[in-house]
């Protein structure tokens, strides 16, 4: 017996129900299924495009000396792959991409609050996108700051920087928005029987997210205008010799950039927190503490951002402040992991590709995790702040954490909408490639930073070169392990065996709609009778 | 199932002043940088009050009082089902506006004319404390001018939907938001005026 | 469709009301200016001010008349811009 044919290509769903086709219907579309699809593949270009830009800044770190680019083109290679990276993939890639295509269908909702708002946050998402690249290929050429644009340096360099942090700034407003619109969208638009202690954990995980956007990237506009500000206008309030003090720019760019990390994970932990039950065969453990921890995440994040700061000349009395409050984020953190864990016992574990990447989410997010601690600590990190541990840390958790995260909702998720999937053998090869040339990569960094190769340079001594080597070698393999998972995923979606509408046996309401969704979601607006993952609830086996 | 335009006037709302806490925040920015260096250079933050104009400065604050007065009368208006008053309040509150913007263009060519601007020859060979006053005096009333110019527009638009009848007693979120951002700009104001002309 | 609850509707006496207080307060705050208070005059300056926007969030903006969730979500939005200036602060003062 064969299974119904139901991709894209073949059923009526929101691909083609509108009756409008051609560009227009989705880069002017409101419907928060096209817009998700729009930031997926918007964000997914330019991270493919930072990973290049990686790659060739590894070549470059291959062996001491110069070995593809001079000193310059290095500098601006790392501030570009940092701004892109940041900026225009992890940043709105979570709350765009996933958050839009999948949070309004999990609280049982026709669309966000405000639609229209959410086209134009793409919009001008795109737009900053715009300004910023014109920025790398104009006048002076691209910015070499690195991504944190710290002054003095930001102020007095010729590169483009007043350009490119406008950009971000425009890219800065549209986050904003989607904070906006996706609070009041979980406030306002919650199905029948869809209560706060009913609400799927990845909902949980964009509401803090989303008053993360709201509350602190307004702190990053205004010091983006303060930058532009001393380059355009001399107002001095950074300089010295004016009566500024640069540590200011300091404090305002990680009160926003440290909670920006947390941007960066909750969503990527409320991902972890669907994918754990569902191929686990198990309700999630300690659900109530998993979605407090969000907001505690959130919340103390946003008052942790000195611990930047511990070298620059700041107070012994902030050292301190900050340095405590720092340990006291971690804890929220440990409560997801050890629920997750406690999720898997005695569960009935299955381990197909978006269950492969959460679990080594939980490894390598914990690893970047205790590598914070060291940095957390006033005390180490005096040794390590500005080496390569630094870039070892942040990329553990990132990239080993939200990165494999988004992967995973990659393999989750999209089949759901394409009705159709990729093949699991070539998903998991794909994984373990990537897996080992991961840690080779980052771990050597880590090791480098030990012993005392500073970040950011061009050049090091000739004891770090084996590192170093092995560090570009994994990159390699990292390369080839993301390639191999990509090209599967994307043959899968376009030509791989059908996906039915429940394959993984979720609760969520995602699940609940045809394969794939209609525009308008559901046909009556459902009304909720069981949890997120109450699995017998939801009459799954 | 009806796909009916539905209106959710309370979550528009709800929108709006989450948008609101952007914008606090956006000025907040520049009144942590006026908090740090008030605390480091208090003599000269004095000194550079000194500079403005009290009179002007009041008289601007008394006009956005009014207008944000006339942009709440004008809700009310609109709740009673007035459209004539609804449409001369709003009048009113861009009047002001443009009294705002006015006054404020006659200050800032007074002190531009004295060599008071952001790398001007007297403020980079003064005390660095008056340089960074002046610095932040013209950032925080530029970006809060901004915002005066957005706000007057925005009503403006306001205004002509409610004319044409198009925001009414049943469908008036518009205004009320409107309004809303209306007053976050007397607000910014009622702070910077005691903290750039009252520092005394 | 129309909203669910009663507008709350605030006459235009009373928002004159408000207007006329707020003047007053603007003449104090010009008054308390010419004190001489010394490092104080910054903590007048700022009680004043809130004085001000208070009546203007309550009644211009009808924050009195609204529900809690948005009371609360100012609260938050303010707690967290003093926690922004006062954590600098950490710093600033102690150096």
């Amino acid at each position: 017996m064969s299974l119904p044919d139901n991709s894209r290509t073949d059923i009526s769903s929101f691909w083609n129900d509108t009756g409008k086709t051609g560009i227009a219907a989705w880069i002017f579309s409101t419907d928060h299924k096209r817009i998700g699809l729009l930031y997926f593949y918007s964000v997914l270009g330019f991270f493919l495009t930072a990973v290049v830009l990686g790659l060739l800044l590894r070549i470059e770190l291959m062996t001491p000396g110069r070995t593809i680019m001079g000193p310059q083109a290095y500098n601006a290679l790392f501030t570009v792959h940092g701004v892109i990276m940041i900026f225009l993939f992890i940043i709105p890639g979570f709350p765009g991409a996933f958050g839009n295509l999948i949070m309004p269908l999990q609280i049982g909702a026709r669309d966000v609050a405000f639609p229209r708002l959410n086209l134009f946050s793409w919009w001008l998402y795109m737009i900053g996108a715009a300004i910023i690249l014109t920025a790398l290929f104009t006048g002076s050429g691209p910015p070499d700051t690195g991504w944190t644009f710290y002054v003095p340096f930001s102020s007095r360099t010729g590169t483009n920087v007043s350009l490119a942090v406008f950009g971000v700034f425009i890219v800065g407003f549209s986050s904003i928005l989607t904070g906006v619109n996706f609070v009041t969208t979980i406030h306002r638009l919650r199905a029948e029987g869809m209560t706060w202690r009913r609400l799927p954990l990845f909902v949980w995980s964009l509401y803090a997210t989303a008053w993360v956007q709201i509350l602190a990237t307004p702190i990053l506009g205004i010091t983006l205008v303060l930058v532009i500000a001393e380059r355009a206008l001399g107002t001095g309030l950074f300089d010295p010799a004016r009566g500024g003090d640069p540590l200011m720019f300091q404090h305002l760019f990680w009160i926003y950039s440290h909670p920006a990390v947390y941007i960066m994970i909750l969503p990527a932990m409320g991902v972890i927190s669907e994918i754990i039950p569902v191929f686990s065969r198990k309700p999630v453990f300690g659900y109530k503490m998993i979605a407090f921890s969000s907001l505690a995440i959130a919340a103390a994040g946003s008052l942790v951002w000195g611990h930047h700061m511990y070298t620059s000349g700041m107070s012994d009395t902030a050292i301190l402040v900050f340095s405590f409050l720092t340990f006291v984020v971690a804890i929220p953190s440990a409560i997801k992991v050890f629920n997750w864990v406690a999720t898997l016992y005695k569960g009935s574990i299955s381990l197909e590709a978006p269950m492969i990447f959460a679990l080594s989410f939980i490894l390598l997010f914990s690893i970047g995790g205790l590598t914070g601690l060291i940095l957390g600590a006033a005390a180490t990190d005096i040794h390590v702040h500005d080496t390569q541990f630094v870039v070892g840390h942040f990329h553990y958790t990132i990239f080993g954490g939200s990165g494999f995260a988004f992967i995973g909702a990659m393999h989750y998720w999209l089949p759901k909408f394409y009705g159709r999937k990729y093949a699991e053998k070539p998903a998991l090869l794909g994984w373990a490639i990537m897996f080992v040339g991961f840690n080779i990569t980052y771990f050597s960094m880590m090791v480098l930073g030990m012993k005392g190769m500073p970040r950011r340079y061009y050049d090091y001594l000739p004891e770090f070169a084996p590192l170093n080597l092995a560090s570009t070698i994994g990159s390699w393999i990292l390369a080839l392990g993301l390639a191999l998972v990509l090209v599967n995923l994307f043959r899968g979606l376009m030509k791989g065996e059908s996906f039915g509408r429940n394959p993984w046996g979720g609760a969520t309401l995602e699940w609940s709609v045809a394969t794939p969704p209609p525009t308008e979601n559901f046909e009556e607006e459902p009304v909720v009778t069981h949890g997120p993952y109450d699995f017998k609830g939801a009459g799954i086996p | 199932m009806s796909q009916a335009q539905h209106r959710d006037h309370a979550g528009a709302k709800l929108g709006m002043w989450l948008f609101l806490f952007t914008e606090l925040i956006l000025f907040g920015g520049l009144f942590l940088l006026y908090a740090v260096y008030l605390a480091r250079y208090p003599h000269e933050f004095s000194v550079g009050g000194r500079e403005l104009n009290v009179l002007f400065g009041t008289v601007n604050t008394m006009v956005l009082l009014t207008s944000s007065m006339f942009a709440a009368m004008a809700v009310t208006a609109v709740q009673r089902g007035q459209r004539h008053n609804v449409v001369r309040l709003l009048g009113m509150t861009v009047f002001c506006a443009l009294v705002f913007l006015g006054i404020k263009y006659f200050e800032w060519s007074a002190k531009i004319g004295h060599d008071i601007y952001p790398g001007s020859q007297r403020l980079t060979t003064g005390p660095p404390g008056e340089s960074v006053f002046f610095s932040l005096y013209y950032l925080t009333t530029g970006l809060h001018g901004l915002h005066v110019l957005i706000g007057g527009a925005v009503l403006t638009f306001v205004a002509i939907k409610v004319q044409k009848g198009k925001v009414n007693a049943g469908n008036y979120a518009w205004l009320e938001n409107g309004a809303l951002y209306w007053h976050l700009v007397d607000l910014i104001w009622i702070f910077i005026f005691p903290l750039y002309y009252l520092i005394l | 469709m129309t909203h669910e609850q009663d507008p709350h509707i605030i006459s235009y006496g009373k928002l004159a009301a408000v207007w006329l207080t707020l003047l007053a307060l603007t003449g104090l705050t010009v008054w308390v200016s010419r004190l001489d208070l010394g490092v104080n005059r910054v903590w007048g300056a700022l009680a004043i001010a809130s004085a001000k926007s208070g009546l203007v969030i309550a009644f211009f903006m009808h924050m009195k008349y609204e529900g809690r969730l948005l009371r609360w979500l100012l609260f938050v939005a303010l707690l967290t811009l003093a926690i922004f200036i006062g954590f600098t602060f950490f710093d600033v003062l102690y150096r």
